[in-house]
């Protein structure tokens, strides 16, 4: 059957499941429909949470850029469980504890200032909206590979999706069809890498098999595949795979950064508000994390299979032979070519594709000799891992299957983040503050306008991305570290932060690092107007991707200075405080209306 | 839920031992707990995944060093491991304390 059909019926038919599912949950219990989590089996609202989390980012985007980069990348691994760590011991159960629906709320009440809770929800949509900026740029990676279509129009045709996708809304709300969104996607994930790891290393299970012997095809080469990839790269002038090149203080904060952030983003911390109790809580946080790791303990394997399959595949008789034909290339670069994210250029006319690293100065001179003129292939990042089957040559209904799978990790979260988005507009912005009278069709209407907004504008920006999904995404949790954490950590594990200091805190934070993003990406990510780059960073080698933490350590140190040099905090809010400690006594979660 | 009642008679047991104490020593050991947890969690990622790494270059795993696995696959081993054993030592701790819900 023909691949663009099969296709069609493998997005289509995961749809109709979610759907499907809605209106049967949405039957069953309408009363529940608002309170989705609550009841429900810390099991089950772990493998929400975690369908909830893994985007784009994860999906579509991160086993490419540790397949490029190898060992370097591994701030992604760490960073993106790491949070977990910070949110099962920090926040999940003293939040739950305080029993309210929204993070801008906790910080009102907390620091008994509407100012706070205002300055939460800035910090908020900022991230969110950067957040969403990713998950366009792997919704149109997707939607153009998967349609046929240039980039562009992929990523027009993937943001109406994405809209009506929110706007039909309280689907999100639904936690069983987020059950089924996991279950689709970690199947697409780990289907295609059990195949691979098989083809090449004859162990079943991929992220065993990454520390494997090579043995492609049954033949045992004496070689782990770890060792045969650092030859191979080596032989085309690239870094080595497994060896510790990028900074290293770069390289801490950047893995810090992740960790904070994933502690700080209001979508997933608003799945702790819900659970039955705060033991749940905590219960709920290593379940979410037990499903996010049966990816990322598959995705090193993905990105180190990847990068080793590419090679054989240009390099077709070996490394040190000469690469094949341009005429004679496979399918999958036919097919990627089409989304422009592929691109060959014959830079020495030899019809063959040279694909190396024409950045190294020590590889030049091996170049030269064999009459190289420049590396003659380009390829987006963000494409690997939907490539990943039709590379290995896996049947049809195999790359169907992952173009659902990444369709599902990008919508649920864009999604997701539109609704944060848009409840936090008109809930704690329009009725919080600006028009507390305002109807609740005046409330939906501008809920959907600014639903709108964002997706327009996290469009527009899309198309001329500040980076791959992976790394946009990372800029957003740089953003929720350096505003968000601080804040609520600090109002549960201090007494003394006053409403000055958490607002103080929280504006140093947010625009600081906020500054030096747009100085490395262009002020409000527009190309071209940025003053450094990352390549050579403003401040030591901290990147613009790492600079969260810094923004996270500011945050800290303001709202401490300021609040010891102001009023000690009022006694009701210190007994706020010790009842949040305290897990006896707390009641359902209740909306603040 | 059948779980949790089979729990909480374990749980109960235990506090019996412990006898109830008020909630400042429970914050305390509660805070002693988050630490010990959270140095784990940094060694086994800053530490071993990236900081120290060198000093583990000698003991190989598959083709690479202990350092690669701890930054690719055994931080996230780790950090599972750490969530659980809080989670269930925190709970364990509520009842100590007489601090869990009802």
């Amino acid at each position: 059957m023909d691949q663009y059909i099969l296709n069609l019926i493998f997005v289509g038919a995961t749809f109709a499941l979610y759907i499907g599912i809605a209106i049967w949950a949405r039957a069953g219990s309408t009363s529940e429909f608002y309170a989705a989590g609550r009841g429900v089996h810390p099991v089950t609202n772990g493998m929400a949470t975690a369908a909830d989390w893994m985007s784009a980012a994860s999906f579509i985007s991160m086993a490419g850029l540790i397949a490029f980069t190898g060992y370097d990348n591994s701030s992604f691994l760490m960073g993106w469980t790491g949070g977990y760590v910070l949110l099962a011991l920090l926040l999940a159960p003293y939040l739950r504890k305080f029993g309210k629906f929204t993070v801008p709320e906790f910080i009102g009440d907390r620091f008994y200032s509407p100012t706070a809770r205002m300055v939460a929800v800035l910090c908020l949509i900022v991230a969110s909206v950067t957040y969403v900026i990713g998950q366009m740029t792997g919704v149109g990676v997707a939607f153009s590979r998967f349609l046929e279509v240039d980039n562009s129009t992929g990523l027009f045709i993937g943001a109406a999706v994405v809209f009506a996708y929110a706007v039909f809304g309280g689907m999100k709300g639904v936690t069983y069809t987020q059950v089924a969104q996991y279950c689709v996607l970690i199947t697409a994930y780990t289907i295609p890498a059990i195949f691979i790891s098989l083809q090449l290393t004859g162990n079943p299970i991929p992220g065993l098999g990454l520390f494997s012997e090579y043995s492609p095809g049954g033949e045992a080469s004496g070689l782990y595949l770890l060792e045969k990839l650092d030859l191979v790269v080596a032989d085309l002038g690239f870094a080595s795979y497994t060896e510790h090149h990028a900074n290293t203080l770069n390289m801490v904060l950047f893995t810090l950064s992740l960790m904070i952030g994933t502690a700080g983003l209001p979508h997933v911390i608003i799945r702790f508000f819900t659970v039955p109790k705060v033991a749940d809580a905590r219960w709920s946080a290593g379940w979410a994390l037990v499903f996010i790791a049966l990816l990322y303990l598959t995705a090193p394997a993905v990105g180190a299979m990847a990068r080793m399959n590419i090679i054989d595949t240009i390099y077709n008789n070996g490394v040190s032979e000469e690469p094949i034909e341009y005429a004679a290339r496979p399918d999958w670069m036919k097919n990627w070519e089409v989304t422009g994210l592929l691109k060959f250029e014959d830079k020495n006319g030899d019809g063959r594709i040279q694909f190396y690293n024409d950045k190294s100065e020590a590889f030049a001179a091996q170049a030269a000799e064999r009459g190289w003129a420049g590396s003659e292939l380009s390829v987006n990042r963000d494409i690997l891992v939907l490539a990943n089957p039709e590379i290995a040559r896996l049947p049809g209904w195999v790359i169907a299957l992952v173009a659902a799978g990444g369709l599902a990790a990008a919508l649920s979260t864009a999604a997701g983040l539109l609704l944060a988005i848009s409840s936090s507009v008109s809930h704690d912005l329009f009725k919080g503050q600006l028009t507390p009278n305002i109807s609740e069709k005046g409330e939906l209407m501008t809920a959907r306008v600014s639903m709108a907004v964002a997706i327009a504008v996290a469009t527009y920006l899309g198309l001329n991305p500040p980076g791959f999904a992976a790394q946009t995404v990372a800029l957003a949790f740089g953003l929720a570290a350096a505003s968000i954490f601080p804040a609520l950590m600090m109002g549960i594990f201090s007494t003394r932060i006053n409403n000055k200091g958490a607002v103080a805190g929280m504006t140093v934070g947010l625009l600081v690092t906020l500054v030096y993003i747009f100085l490395h990406k262009g002020w409000f990510f527009i190309p071209g107007t940025n003053t450094f780059t990352d390549a050579d960073p403003l401040l030591l080698s901290i990147k613009s991707t790492s600079f969260g933490a810094v923004g996270a350590m500011l945050n800290f140190a303001t709202a401490y200075f300021v609040s010891h040099a102001t009023e000690d905090t009022p006694d009701e809010i210190k007994e706020l405080v010790e009842s949040v400690r305290v897990p006896r006594g707390a009641g359902a979660a209740a909306a603040d209306h | 839920m059948q779980n949790e009642t089979r729990e909480t008679k374990k749980m109960e047991i235990a506090s019996e031992a412990q006898g109830t104490s008020d909630k400042g020593s429970y914050w305390a050991s509660n805070i002693r707990l988050v630490k010990w947890c959270l140095v784990i969690w940094a060694l086994c990622s800053f530490g071993f995944g990236i900081i120290l790494r060198p000093l583990l270059s000698g003991i190989e795993i598959g083709g690479a060093d202990l350092g690669f696995w701890f930054a690719q696959q055994g931080s996230i081993l780790v950090f599972l491991a750490l969530i659980f054993f809080y989670a269930w030592r925190m709970n364990a701790l509520d009842r100590e304390h007489g601090v869990d819900e009802e």
